[in-house]
């Protein structure tokens, strides 16, 4: 369960983040939705602890993501833009690093590995090491990794970025399954059509502010758009005419 | 303490498998410095040995005009070759540099040393020119003897002592040992170590910063439920482990090159066997962690992997500083000297290879002094590595 009230963050006179306030419950999909540069990353940055706000407050689980950052980051789990990959481990070494850096039982490293790499389908690669993967393999081991220590919260930055139509479909069916499990995912991009076919919630994001945050139906009724791209493009000028 | 373990594993297996650190580390330092110094004395060898054993050709304008001469400075191994025609021939000949060194005698040479007046002879050399310059005075201290030989034979001629002309015998004693005489030479060995060291965890310590950057894994790194702080010291140990590995090996490779080099014939004998080997690794390894927290900081601030190699490059320069100042300024060790790192490591590296007794207390604070600065700034690192700049 994710909490944000009232971010702000400015990276000296960029005020990238203005205010924004949102809720991702357990057993949901939020995405964050909104154009390049509207605080997407910002927001998440501030969500998996690298950056901190200037303003407002984000808990994860109840726990301050400021205050009690390593906390924090033990419930969750992070795919970053354009996360990279340590080129000379495989794919299997590049999680196993990360399951150990979560504190994981040396024990039980080798078992929960080999389980995330079953449920991500990436046993044909994971014994080479990472150098010359493609972008959809990539995806897969950073996603492995971000979720080997069985996160409670999942927090996806643009994950779909560069994968071709097979490899976002099982992107899709993993988080439709991190769902069921009860997990909160959040996820950010700027494909409206991939929002919808997965979120329950939306919250769309332009100017560092929130536009509107609600459910796709919700959405349609409040802009008076029934083609959710333009519910989109109504709600982004929303923001940008005051 | 198991966090800081668990990065410093992942990082030496990760570096064992790039091919380019494990070459600067194992391979660049280790040998560049052997091949350089081999060149350098194999070059002053061949030259200090040319001088005395090597018949030298010396031109001669007017050859027939001192057949005496002529076989005098062949008993110092001085061939005279027909020269030039004239005596401008011969200038401008030297500065074409087509001969180093011509020997003139005129024609009124014979006249005046029949007569007793002193023998214009002329020897024209470009003086600018090194080579040049040891051919002119290997001739010069010949044509002294003859000169010396002819005077005393004139005074016995006239029934006087010739020892009334010394009345000063000046003896030059040399109190450097072969050793010391080594030593100077030997002295840019102890930069070889330092830079051998420092190019062992050049990659590592880019990798740190810059490269996790640049390749898009620091961003997920920090993420995990561990501190920068353990992140960081796990980093700069694993460098400090391949910065050893090349100390330790380029230590060995000169142990082992110096066997094969001819400085006997040069008056060396410089002391590096096992003991003084295992001795500078020992006085060397302060420095390890110091060059690795410097290298760690300096690519902190860089926004690229490029960007940090060429900043690194002039770390690799900025040891030398200080040992190039003492040698230049050719100072004495001091106590003083000894708490600035690099410098302290080369003067008491230059005492063990001369066979010199070592100041303990220099020793104590040469390590003490440089254990310092090296914790002093892994602790500024980790500051840095702490800061939200850090993502770029």
């Amino acid at each position: 369960m994710i909490k944000v009230e009232g971010i702000h963050k400015s990276f000296g006179k960029v005020r990238a983040v203005r205010g924004v306030s949102f809720h991702a419950p357990d057993g949901k999909i939020t995405g964050l939705l909104g154009p390049n540069g509207a605080g997407k990353s910002t927001t998440l940055r501030v969500l998996y602890t690298v950056l901190k706000p200037d303003a407002g407050s984000a808990l994860i689980d109840g726990i301050d993501v400021v205050s009690e950052a390593l906390s924090a980051r033990r419930r969750i789990g992070a795919l970053p833009h354009g996360s990279g990959l340590y080129p000379h481990l495989t794919a299997r070494e590049n999680i196993a690093y990360f399951a150990h850096l979560c504190g994981l039982e040396r024990s039980e490293v080798n078992d929960r590995v080999d389980e995330i790499i079953r449920l991500l389908e990436i046993e044909d690669f994971a014994e080479r090491r990472t150098k010359g993967f493609s972008q959809g393999q990539r995806t897969k081991v950073s996603l492995a990794r971000a979720l080997v220590h069985d996160p409670q919260n999942v927090l996806l930055d643009e994950p779909s970025n560069g994968l071709d139509v097979m490899a976002t479909r099982s992107l899709r069916r993993l988080i439709l399954k991190l769902k069921d499990s009860g997990r909160c995912v959040l996820f950010s991009s700027h494909v409206m059509q991939e929002v919808a076919a997965l979120c329950d919630n939306v919250c769309i994001i332009a100017n560092g502010q929130v536009a509107i945050d609600d459910s796709i139906d919700g959405i349609r009724k409040r802009t008076g758009c029934d083609d959710l791209e333009d519910a989109f493009v109504r709600a982004i000028r929303m923001v940008g005419d005051e | 303490m198991r966090t800081i373990f668990i990065v410093f594993v992942k990082e030496i297996l990760d570096n064992l498998r790039d091919r380019r650190t494990l070459g600067t580390a194992l391979i660049m330092g280790p040998v560049f410095g052997p091949v350089l110094f081999a060149f350098v004395i194999n070059l002053s060898l061949e030259r200090s040995l040319e001088d005395a054993e090597r018949t030298l050709e010396l031109p001669v304008v007017g050859r027939e005009l001192a057949p005496n001469l002529v076989s005098y400075l062949k008993s110092k191994n001085i061939d005279a070759v027909a020269g030039p025609e004239d005596r401008a021939a011969a200038i401008s000949a030297v500065k074409t540099g087509e001969h180093d060194v011509v020997l003139l005698i005129p024609d009124i040479f014979g006249q005046q040393l029949a007569d007793s007046v002193p023998a214009t002879i002329e020897l024209v050399s470009d003086q600018a020119d090194t080579d040049a310059d040891r051919i002119a005075r290997r001739t010069y201290r010949a044509l002294r003897s003859y000169n010396r030989e002819l005077a005393a034979l004139r005074l016995y001629a006239r029934g006087v002592n010739p020892t009334v002309l010394r009345p000063l015998n000046i003896d030059e004693v040399d109190v450097s040992t072969p050793s010391g005489r080594s030593a100077m030479l030997l002295g840019m060995m102890s930069y070889f170590f330092i830079f051998a060291t420092l190019m062992g965890g050049m990659y590592l310590a880019i990798d740190a910063t810059a490269g996790e950057r640049e390749r898009g894994s620091l961003e997920p790194l920090l993420s995990l439920p561990v501190t920068r702080d353990q992140l960081i010291l796990g980093k700069i140990g694993a460098t400090c482990v391949f910065m050893a590995l090349s100390l330790a090996l380029s230590l060995l490779s000169f142990h082992i090159a110096l066997k094969f080099m001819p400085l006997e014939q040069l008056g060396m004998t410089p002391n590096f066997g096992p003991g003084v080997v295992l001795a500078a690794f020992l006085l060397f390894a302060p420095f390890i962690l110091l060059g690795a927290a410097v290298m760690t900081l300096v690519a902190s601030f860089t926004k690229s992997y490029r960007e940090a190699q060429t900043w690194l490059s002039v770390v690799l320069i900025a040891p030398t500083m200080p040992i190039l100042i003492v040698s230049l300024l050719t100072l004495r060790p001091k106590t003083e000297f000894m708490f600035v790192p690099s410098l302290s490591q080369h003067l008491l590296l230059v005492d063990m290879v001369k066979n010199e007794p070592v100041n303990g207390l220099h020793v104590t604070i040469s390590v003490v002094s440089t254990l310092f600065f090296g914790a002093l700034l892994t602790w500024i690192c980790a500051r840095l590595y702490r800061r939200e700049g850090l993502l770029g």
